[in-house]
Formats: C-alpha cells, structure tokens, sequence
C-alpha cells in the first residue's frame, strides 16, 4: 500500500527577524483511511505541522509528497486545486459564513471546482444528511448551536469528496457533549474508509484515532498504534 | 470560474453592510448626475441657440447704447441716451454704410395696459414695421404697422398672445381698444403663440410705434437699440465696422476705448450664450471630476475596510480551494457592482433633475426648451462608474488576494 501522505525530513522555519525553528525534520507516512491524531503542547509546531500537510504553507526544508508528488512541484494555484480537490478541513472556530443558509454553506468549496453546477444542490444535501443535519438546511449559522455548526463545518468538508479530512481543534469551541457527537462522526467517517488527520490537545479526542503522534520542539517524540477504547461504545451512530 | 456565484457572491457582500454600501455610493451618485445633467442640458442648450440662430437670422447687427458690459452687473452701462434719431439718419445714408439693407431703431419699457376692468403689464417695444421681417415672426391676425403710421405718431398696436389672453380671455381682440398710459391704442394684430426667442418674450409683448412710444409713453428722445440688416452674411464684418466709424464720427469720438455704443453681431451674441453654457459645463463638470475622484477614494476605503473585515472570510475561501484570482475577482466586481449601482441611481437622479429644469425653463421662463437625455450620456455615465470601480477597487483586490490562508485563519 502507497503512502498517501509522506514527510522526509520535513523542515519549517519562519524567518520574520528573528528565526524561529517551528519543524526540525520529521519523518513519517499515513496510508489511505488512517485516522491520525496529532498531540503536542502549545508551541511544540503541531499547528504549522497541520498548515504544511493542508497545503496552507510551505515548507523550508526537507520534502513532502502528497499522493507521491512533491509540494514543491505545485505552484500556488496548485496547491489551491489539491486543497478544494483533496482535501477537506474542519476548523476550531467552525468558519461557517454568516447569513449564509446551511446549504450555501456546505456548497463552498464547490464554487471553486470543477464540478457542474447542477450537481451541486445534490451533492451539498448527501453531505448535510451525512452529518444528521437535513433538517436544519435552510438555517442561518447564528440560529444553530455549536455542535450543530461544526457538523456543517464537517459536511462541507466532506462535499467534494476529500482524499484526506483535516481537522484542527475540532473539539476546542464545543462542551463535552457536543464534542462527543463530533468525535463520533469523524469516527463514522473514518469507519466509511476516510483518511483523518487530527490535531488537538485534548486526551479524549485524541483517543478516537487508531495512531497517536505526539510533537514537541519540533520533532516527534512518540509515533504510535493506539489501543481503541471508545470503539463503538455508547456510540452516536450503532 | 462559475460566473453566476462569483456574482451572487459579490452581491452578498455589500448587502451584508446595506448602509454602509449606499453612503459609500453617494460620491458617485453626484458625479454621474452632474454628468448626465451637462449632457442632457448642454443638448437643450444648443438646441435652443440653434433655433434662435434660424429666427433671428445671421445678417442682424444689434447696436446698444453705452460702453460693452463686462459682466452682469455692468449691465447698467447700457442705459444711456447716446443713440439718437441723428444716428440712424447717418448710418441710412448709402456712403456711410453702403451694405446696410435695413434699419430699425427700439425703444423698450414696461408699461400697464389696460381693457376695461383687466390689466396686464407687457413689455413695450416701439419699433417700425421692419419688426416682423428682422425677428421673423408675423401676426397670426390683422397686420403691422405701416410707414405712414410709425412717421404719424399712429395710436396702434400688436400684442403678444400672452397678453391677448390676459386681456380679452376669450373674445376676440382685433379691433378693441386697450388704454397704455392713459392714452388709447387700436390692436391692429395679435402674434401667435411663441414663446422665448433671444432675449425677448414674444408672447408677453405690446408693439407699437416707435415715434409714439417716444413720445407719449416713454417721453425720451433717444433709442434704446438700433437694429440692422446687412444686405448678406459676407458683409456683416464689413457692416460692423462702417457702423462703428459712422458713430464714432458722429459722437467725435477718436480713441475707440472711449465708444458710448457697442455692436453686437448674431454671431458674437451666440458666443457669448454659449460662453455662458460652457461656463456652467466647465462647473458642473467640474463637480463631476471631484465628486467622482473623492467617491473613488470612499470605494477604496471602504472596500480596504471590509478586506481587513473579512480576512477570516478570504482565509476560508482560500483554504476551501479559492485561487487569489478567484478572491481578486470576487472583490472587485463587489468595488464594480458598487460604483454601477451608483452610476444608475446617479443616471436616474440625473434625468429626473434635467427634466425639472426642463421643465421650469420651458413653462416659467418659456423658453423653447426640448428635454432630452443623449443615449451617449447614459453610456458615458455608467462607463465611467464601472470605471471607477475598477480603478479604486484594484488595489484592495489585490491586497484580499495576497492573503495567506494559514494567516487568514489564525486571526482572531
């Protein structure tokens, strides 16, 4: 099996004046449906780790092979393409459009793409159902709760059909329980074969991923196979 | 690039800030009503000199009293008795002004007439029969005066239609009798329906007689205007200058500086009506010019405001897949969408003004005014807001299209 996501030596230093070294050359693979969490105290570069494999950011040093071709052979326009066409990304602060409906929300990342418009209704609704949230198409962001939101976040994140889900503090905004019904959706979606990539600080989330990377000052400290705890228990979807 | 979204798009972001986006369109607004009202009114005024041109003719020659005024309040240097019966008799006199192919002198006041219980108050004018044919206008009813009747002191007169109507209403005129300054004059003619015609009425006037206006209604023995008619428009120039040499000798007058009279051709008085109108099209775009440049400025703050607003926003486009093409196209055609509405209310604000001025210089100056918006106009005036909001909205497109999406979303 090819690796879909592959770092060699991946270097990162932000040069404003002063030099900061936020990645010390890591090393390491994700294979197709993984679902990856990556750990590591405020500062350790877990942040800037996420940019780079999100195509959001260069990197300085090293290389990073997406579906086996090198970022650096992507130009700007590039690596917009891949984002909108590869990727899918859940954000902390949701990131949801105001007095925008849900629907127009989730049609997004479409507006960018390829696809034919009138494909696009259909396939925003398959996403919006996917995350239990059919019943709140027409809604406003303001008008939905904060778990209800990141489940849009989600949805449109799933709409193109991503290779790879991002997901960056995904929890971070939300109590417990909402967290909760987050975490066990991008389960689901893992179950249904997605790669996820998970950044957080919190033990719990992290708990969901079946591969714990642990960061700090710039390199990887632990890389390793996570015993499943919460594997289907008490689970949102049964 | 789907074209239908990128401008729902752009739309939903000046409607998110309506106020904000009206107040900022309001340079513009100006701008391009003043546009539209040079246009629209610069056409109506040179519609208006043309048709005088056509009534007056192109052989005229106006002779006035006094030194040229230089202004409107030099105006009063007109009102002076240097033109007399002795001059007319000069210039008629072939080895003067041999190109001279009439001659008519005007005296000119407002006085009251009267008709049993109604009173009206026209414009006399005390002119010879010559009248019709220099001004080219010729009672609807009856006729003018004769020769016989201007040297015999005649009691005669032709009105205005204004002035018929103020008068008799209904009933017929022709024939009646109407007291000017106690004294009893017969309307021997009514003039049709006119209108403004150079700088004269012709429905609100009374003619009669010059040597009766003279004598018994004015009491002066000078001339308010001579009027001429070169015998071609070749010779006007030549006219003019026999005109200036005669008087000059006649008033022994050396140092032509020192002229108590000034001539005036058609064609200079045409100068100076549109000297006037370029005048207030220098102005008016003048307003034009600033309104437009201070409104672009207000587009470029404003839309520099909402780029720095909508960081996050631009941030998430971006990472969703959105190019900096996309975001610069997205800004602006929200930085174009914003100065067209402008252009449109602006054009619309426009012909609504002009056809008020239209209309105020057509019924209560009655001037014969033709309102009309130049399609040119309305081409021009949204030509140039689409213009503007390309020109003021490329840098702060640029500057959304630059943004990083990993700084974008790192803002708080």
């Amino acid at each position: 099996m090819t690796a879909i996501i592959k770092a060699v030596k991946l270097e990162k230093t932000y040069r404003d004046e002063i030099e900061t070294i936020a990645l010390r050359g890591l090393d390491f693979s994700v294979e197709k449906g993984e679902f990856i969490s990556i750990m590591g105290p405020s500062g350790s570069g877990k942040s800037t780790l996420l940019h780079i494999l999100g195509f959001l950011d260069r990197l300085t040093g090293g290389d990073y092979l997406f579906e086996e071709k090198s970022m650096n052979d992507y130009s700007d326009e590039g690596l917009a393409q891949v984002r909108n066409e590869k990727m899918g990304f859940i954000f902390q602060a949701f990131n949801l459009l105001p007095r925008t409906s849900v629907l127009e929300n989730v049609k997004l990342p479409l507006l960018y793409s390829d696809v034919k418009e009138s494909l696009w209704d259909e396939m925003a609704l398959k996403a919006i159902d996917s995350v239990g949230m059919s019943h709140r198409k027409d809604y406003e962001p303001a008008h939905l709760s904060g778990g209800e939101k990141q489940r849009i976040a989600i949805a449109r994140a799933l709409v193109n059909n991503p290779s790879v889900i991002f997901a960056d503090e995904p929890t971070g905004n939300l109590d417990s329980k909402s967290g909760s019904q987050v975490m066990e959706i991008l389960e689901k979606l893992h179950i249904e074969g997605h790669t996820i990539i998970l950044v957080t600080h919190e033990t719990y989330t992290a708990e969901y991923a079946h591969r714990l990377i642990k960061i700090k000052d710039g390199l990887i400290e632990v890389d390793q196979i996570v015993e499943q705890k919460h594997k289907h228990q008490n689970g949102f979807f049964k | 690039m789907h074209i239908k979204y990128t401008v729902k798009t752009a739309f939903r972001g000046l409607t998110i800030n309506k106020m904000r986006s009206f107040l900022t369109l309001l340079g513009i607004v100006i701008g391009i009503t003043a546009i539209i009202l040079i246009m629209s009114l610069g056409q109506g005024a040179q519609n208006l000199i043309l048709s005088q041109i056509q009534s007056m003719g192109p052989k005229v020659i106006a002779i006035a009293p006094g030194r040229q005024p230089q202004g409107i309040t030099d105006m009063l240097s007109t009102f002076t008795d240097s033109l007399k019966e002795k001059d007319v008799a000069e210039l008629q006199k072939k080895n003067n002004v041999p190109h001279l192919a009439e001659i008519m002198p005007i005296v000119f006041g407002s006085q009251t007439a009267v008709y049993e219980n109604e009173a009206y108050r026209p414009t006399i004018l005390g002119v010879t029969g010559l009248f019709t044919k220099i001004y080219n206008i010729y009672p609807s009813e009856g006729r003018i005066f004769t020769d016989e009747e201007v040297k015999g002191y005649a009691d005669v007169v032709i009105v205005g239609s204004k002035v018929k109507d103020q008068l008799f209403g209904n009933d017929s005129a022709l024939g009646q009798r109407i007291k000017i300054k106690g004294k009893n004059f017969r309307i021997i003619g009514i003039f049709p329906k006119t209108g403004q015609v150079s700088f004269l009425n012709f429905d609100d006037i009374a003619i009669i007689p010059y040597t009766t206006a003279q004598q018994y209604i004015f009491g002066i023995k000078y001339f308010n205007r001579i009027v001429v008619e070169a015998d071609s428009e070749e010779n006007v120039n030549r006219t003019v200058n026999d005109i200036k040499i005669t008087l000059r000798n006649n008033h022994n007058i050396s140092d032509s500086s020192k002229d108590d009279f000034f001539v005036e051709t058609q064609a200079e008085a045409l100068k100076m009506v549109s000297s006037i109108t370029d005048i207030f099209t220098l102005f008016l775009a003048a307003i034009a010019a600033i309104s437009l440049f201070v409104g672009g400025i207000g587009i470029m703050n404003i839309m520099l405001v909402s780029v720095t607003e909508r960081t996050r926003e631009i941030g998430l486009r971006k990472a969703l897949g959105a190019t900096g093409k996309n975001i610069l196209i997205q800004f602006l055609l929200e930085a174009i969408m914003l100065t067209t509405m402008g252009g449109i209310i602006g054009i619309a604000l426009g012909i609504f003004l002009s056809f008020i001025v239209s209309f105020i210089l057509g019924h209560y100056l009655a001037l014969v005014w033709q309102f009309s918006i130049p399609v040119l106009a309305i081409i021009l005036g949204l030509g140039i807001a689409t213009l503007i909001g390309l020109v003021f909205g490329i840098y702060p497109a640029r500057k959304a299209s630059r943004k990083s999406p990993m700084e974008a979303l790192r803002y708080e």
